[in-house]
C-alpha cells in the first residue's frame, strides 16, 4: 500500500506507537492483559454477562450506579498509586551518576498521568458516586431526577478513564503536568499524541461531570421529601448541592480552554501560542478559574461526610447547623475570587496579588469555623470510635496542617519562595488526601453497610486508617522540608546528595501507605466473607440521624414505599423519638425508570471519536461522531422508558422487612 | 424521562400524582409574546440606524451604545421568552440567574484586571524583544 494509503486509513497511528521498546510497559500491559483475561474468563465461566448488563451496566438505580462510580474510582486509584510509587523510587535512587530507572521522557509522562488520573478519576468518581448513592436516599427520594441522564453521566466518565488508560499501551501520555500549560503543551513543543490523549480524555469525561452535576442540583432542589426545608437538609446534602453548582459553574470553563486548546492544535489558531498575539498566561488565567473551584468540589462532599460521621458516631446533634450551611456556602462563593494565588508569580502587581492573597485566607474563617464545630460536637458526646470516627479525627489534625501551609503559601512574598517547590506538593497531598481521600473513605466505610447490608471489617479498617495516616506524614512531611530547601517539582535526578535521605524517607512512607491501600481492600474482602456476621438487618446499624438510615440495607429498587415526611434536622432521629411506627400496609404500585443500554452505547462512541481524533484518523472520526448524533437521536424515540413495580411486589419486599425486623425484636 | 421515578407528595394516599407543575412558573400569553417581539425589533433596529445612518460624533460611542442595547435586549428574552421572573420555580430561576451573572461578572472581569495587570508588567518589551530573550 502506498504511504499515502496507510495514512489516511491510520492517520498518526503506525506500529511505533505500540511501546515494544518500554520492557516498564509491556510488563504492566502482560499484567493488565493477565488480569483482564482472567476476570472476562472468570465472568463467562460464572455465565454473569447477562446479570451484569441487566442490573448493573444498564441500570439506572442511583445506588448502582454510585457504587459503579466508587469502584471505578477504586480502580483508578490502583492505577494512579502506581505511578506515584514510581516517581518515589525514582526520586529515592537518582542521585549524582545514577540515573535511576525511569528517563526523563517517561517520568514527566508519569507525573502527568498521576496528577490527572487522581484528581478527574479518582477524587471525582469519589465524590460524585458517594453523592449519587446517599443525595437521594437522605431527601427520601426514589431516584435522581433524571435517571438516564445519570447512567449516561457515568459512562462518560468511565469513557474518559478508558481514554486515559489507552495512553499507556498506544502512544503515549501528555509530558506537561496535570494542567497542560501553554507554550509546552502547545503544537510546537508536544506535537506527538500525549496532550490530545490529555484534552480528549477530560473532554469525554466533563460530559459527565456536567451533566452529573445539573442532574443532581435539580434532583437536591425538586425533590426533597415534604417537609424537609432547605434548612432542614442534611449536612451533606447542603455540601452536594454547593459542590454541584460550583461544578456546574465551572466545568463549562475548563471546556472552553480545552476547546481553545485543541484549536490552537488541531486548526492552527494562535490564542495560547507565543507568536502572532497568543498569550499563553490566558490559558494559565482560564484553567485555575475552573481550578480552583474545582478543589472545592472535592472537598466539599468530604466536611459533608465529616459532619454526618461526627454526628452519628457522637450521637449528638451537629454543633452549629447553620452556621456549617453558611459556612458551606461562603466557601463556595470564595472559591471563585481566589484563582490568582495559583500564579502569583507569572507577574501582576501588588494590588492583584495582594487581592487574591487577601481573599485566600479569608476562606480559611469559614473552614476553620467547621472545624470548631465538629469538636464541639464530639465535647460531651458520647464517642465511638468506629472505623469512620478514625478517619474524622484523622481528617482534623492532618487537614488543619494542610490548610495552615495553605494559609502560608497565600502570602505572596512566601509564594515567590515556594511556588512550585516540593513544599506546595506537601501542601496539596496535605489537604487532599488528609480532606478528600479520608472523607471519601470515611464515607465509603460509613455508608457501605447501607449500600450492601454488611458492615466492612473493623480490623482491617483500623490498619487500613493507622498505615494511611502514619504513611502520609512519612511520605509528605519531608516533601515540606525538601520545598523550603527549594527543590523544586516534576525533577527526575537530582544532584545533591544530602537530599538523598528525604526523599527516601518519603518513600518509605509511600510504601505504608502502599499497606493502607491493601487493607482498605482487605476491609472489603474480609467484610464480604465474613458478611452473614457483620449483616445489618435493621438498615440503622450506626444509629444514624439522617433518612437514609430509615429504610433497608441494601434498600429496595423503590428507596421509600412512601415517601417520609419531614419535621426537623436530622428527621430520622426526630422519628424515632417520636416512636415512629413502620406502615406495614396500604401499598401501591411505585412508578420508576427502566434500565437502558444507551449511556453504555454513546459513551463507547465517544471513545472512538476521541480515539479517532487523538490519531487524526479523519474518516473514523467523521463516522463515529454521526454515529454517535444517530444513536442519541434514535434514543429519544425509546419511549419504553417507565414503568410500575405492582403493588404485591412492594407488599412481598415490605413484608420481608417486617418480619425480618421482628425476628431482631 | 424526567423526574419520571418521583413522587413530590406527602406520604400515604397521593402517592401518584408526581410532580408535573411547577410552582408559579408563568407560562406566557400571547400578549406577552408579541410585546417581546416588538421590543426585540425595536431593541434590534436602533443599533442598525446607529451604526448605517452614523448618528453618533465617535465610532467608540456607538460601540457602547451597541453593546449597552444589547445587554438590554438580554434582559427583554429572560422576561419575555424565558419567562424568568423572581417568582418562577419558587425563586430558583432568579437565584441561578444572579448566580450566573456574579459567575460571568468574576471571570469576566478578574481576568481583564489580571490580564491588563499581567499585561503592564510583563509586557512592557516589544514582543519581539521578549522572543530574543534566550
Amino acid at each position: 500500500m502506498s504511504p499515502d494509503l496507510v495514512k489516511t486509513i491510520f492517520g498518526r497511528l503506525t506500529w511505533d506507537a505500540i511501546p515494544l521498546h518500554e520492557p516498564i510497559l509491556i510488563g504492566t500491559f502482560a499484567m493488565v492483559a493477565l488480569g483482564g483475561i482472567t476476570v472476562l474468563a472468570a465472568l463467562t465461566y460464572f455465565k454473569v454477562w447477562g446479570y451484569l448488563w441487566r442490573e448493573w451496566l444498564t441500570s439506572v438505580d442511583h445506588k448502582k450506579i454510585g457504587v459503579m462510580y466508587i469502584i471505578l474510582a477504586i480502580i483508578m486509584l490502583l492505577r494512579g498509586f502506581a505511578d506515584a510509587l514510581m516517581m518515589r523510587a525514582q526520586q529515592a535512587i537518582a542521585f549524582g551518576d545514577a540515573a535511576g530507572y525511569l528517563p526523563p521522557h517517561h517520568y514527566d509522562q508519569v507525573f502527568t498521568a498521576h496528577g490527572v488520573i487522581m484528581i478527574f478519576f479518582v477524587a471525582m468518581p469519589l465524590i460524585t458516586g458517594l453523592m449519587n448513592l446517599v443525595v437521594p436516599l437522605q431527601i427520601g427520594a426514589r431516584d435522581v431526577a433524571f435517571p438516564f441522564l445519570n447512567n449516561f453521566s457515568f459512562w462518560m466518565t468511565v469513557g474518559g478513564a478508558i481514554t486515559v488508560m489507552l495512553s499507556l499501551f498506544v502512544g503515549e501520555f501528555a509530558r506537561t503536568g496535570w494542567l497542560a500549560y501553554p507554550p509546552l503543551s502547545g503544537l510546537a513543543y508536544s506535537p506527538d499524541v500525549g496532550v490530545d490523549y490529555y484534552i480528549w480524555s477530560l473532554q469525554i469525561a466533563g460530559v459527565g461531570t456536567t451533566l452529573s452535576g445539573i442532574n443532581l442540583i435539580v434532583t437536591i432542589v425538586k425533590m426533597r421529601a415534604p417537609g424537609m426545608s432547605l434548612m432542614k437538609m442534611p449536612v451533606f446534602t447542603w455540601t452536594s448541592l454547593c459542590s454541584n453548582v460550583l461544578i456546574v459553574a465551572s466545568f463549562p470553563i475548563l471546556t472552553a480552554v480545552l476547546a481553545l486548546l485543541s484549536s490552537d492544535r488541531y486548526l492552527g489558531t494562535n490564542f495560547f501560542t507565543n507568536d502572532f498575539g497568543g498569550n499563553p498566561m490566558m490559558y494559565v488565567n482560564l484553567i485555575w478559574i475552573w481550578g480552583h473551584p474545582e478543589v472545592y468540589i472535592l472537598v466539599l462532599p468530604a466536611f459533608g461526610v465529616f459532619s454526618e460521621v461526627v454526628s452519628t458516631f457522637c450521637s449528638k446533634r451537629l454543633f452549629g447547623y447553620s452556621s456549617m450551611v453558611y459556612a458551606t456556602v461562603v466557601i463556595t462563593i470564595l472559591s471563585y475570587i481566589v484563582w490568582l494565588h495559583h500564579f502569583f508569580t507569572m507577574g501582576s502587581g501588588a494590588s492583584v496579588n495582594s487581592f487574591f492573597g487577601i481573599t485566600t485566607m479569608i476562606i480559611s474563617i469559614p473552614t476553620g469555623a467547621k472545624i470548631f464545630n465538629w469538636l464541639f460536637t464530639m465535647y460531651r458526646g458520647r464517642i465511638r470510635f468506629e472505623v469512620p470516627m478514625m478517619w474524622t479525627v484523622g481528617f482534623m489534625v492532618t487537614f488543619v496542617i494542610g490548610g495552615m501551609t495553605g494559609v502560608l503559601l497565600a502570602v505572596p512574598p512566601a509564594d515567590f519562595v515556594l511556588h512550585n517547590s516540593l513544599f506546595l506538593i506537601a501542601h496539596f497531598h496535605n489537604v487532599i488526601i488528609g480532606g478528600v481521600v479520608f472523607g471519601m473513605f470515611a464515607g465509603i466505610v460509613y455508608w457501605f453497610p447501607k449500600a450492601f447490608g454488611f458492615k466492612l471489617d473493623p480490623f482491617w479498617g483500623k490498619l487500613s486508617f493507622w498505615f494511611w495516616q502514619i504513611g502520609f506524614f512519612f511520605a509528605f512531611m519531608p516533601l515540606y522540608v525538601l520545598g523550603l530547601m527549594g527543590v523544586t517539582r516534576r525533577v527526575s535526578h537530582f544532584e545533591d546528595h544530602s537530599l538523598q535521605i528525604w526523599f527516601v524517607i518519603s518513600a518509605f512512607g509511600a510504601v505504608l501507605i502502599l499497606f493502607g491501600i491493601i487493607s482498605f481492600v482487605m476491609q472489603m474482602v474480609v467484610g464480604f466473607m465474613k458478611r452473614e456476621q457483620y449483616a445489618d438487618k435493621t438498615g440503622d446499624p450506626w444509629g444514624g440521624r439522617t433518612l437514609e438510615w430509615s429504610t433497608s440495607s441494601p434498600p429496595p429498587a423503590y428507596n421509600f414505599a412512601f415517601t417520609p415526611v419531614v419535621h426537623e434536622i436530622d428527621a430520622w432521629h426526630d422519628m424515632k423519638q417520636r416512636g415512629y411506627v413502620r406502615p406495614t400496609t396500604g401499598f401501591i404500585p411505585i412508578h420508576m425508570p427502566k434500565n437502558t443500554g444507551a449511556g453504555v452505547v454513546l459513551a463507547g462512541i465517544s471513545v472512538v471519536v476521541g480515539f479517532a481524533m487523538i490519531w487524526q484518523i479523519w474518516w473514523l472520526a467523521v463516522i463515529s461522531f454521526v454515529a454517535l448524533v444517530a444513536s442519541a437521536i434514535i434514543h429519544t424515540f425509546n419511549f419504553k422508558r417507565d414503568y410500575y413495580i405492582p403493588a404485591e411486589e412492594v407488599v412481598r419486599v415490605e413484608d420481608a422487612r417486617t418480619e425480618a425486623l421482628r425476628s431482631l425484636a | 424521562m424526567s423526574a419520571a421515578s418521583h413522587d413530590a407528595h406527602h406520604a400515604h394516599e397521593h402517592n401518584d400524582h408526581g410532580h408535573g407543575h411547577d410552582e408559579g412558573g408563568a407560562h406566557g400569553s400571547l400578549k406577552d409574546y408579541v410585546i417581546g417581539f416588538v421590543l426585540a425589533v425595536i431593541l434590534t433596529a436602533i443599533p442598525f440606524w446607529l451604526v448605517m445612518a452614523d448618528v453618533l460624533p465617535s465610532h467608540q460611542m456607538t460601540a457602547v451604545a451597541v453593546m449597552g442595547l444589547a445587554a438590554i435586549q438580554v434582559i427583554v428574552h429572560m422576561i419575555y421568552f424565558l419567562h424568568m421572573n423572581s417568582r418562577s420555580e419558587g425563586g430558583w430561576t432568579m437565584l441561578a440567574l444572579v448566580f450566573t451573572l456574579i459567575v460571568v461578572v468574576v471571570t469576566l472581569a478578574g481576568s481583564l484586571w489580571v490580564m491588563h495587570n499581567l499585561d503592564t508588567h510583563m509586557m512592557a518589551p516589544m514582543p519581539h524583544d521578549m522572543r530574543e530573550v534566550p
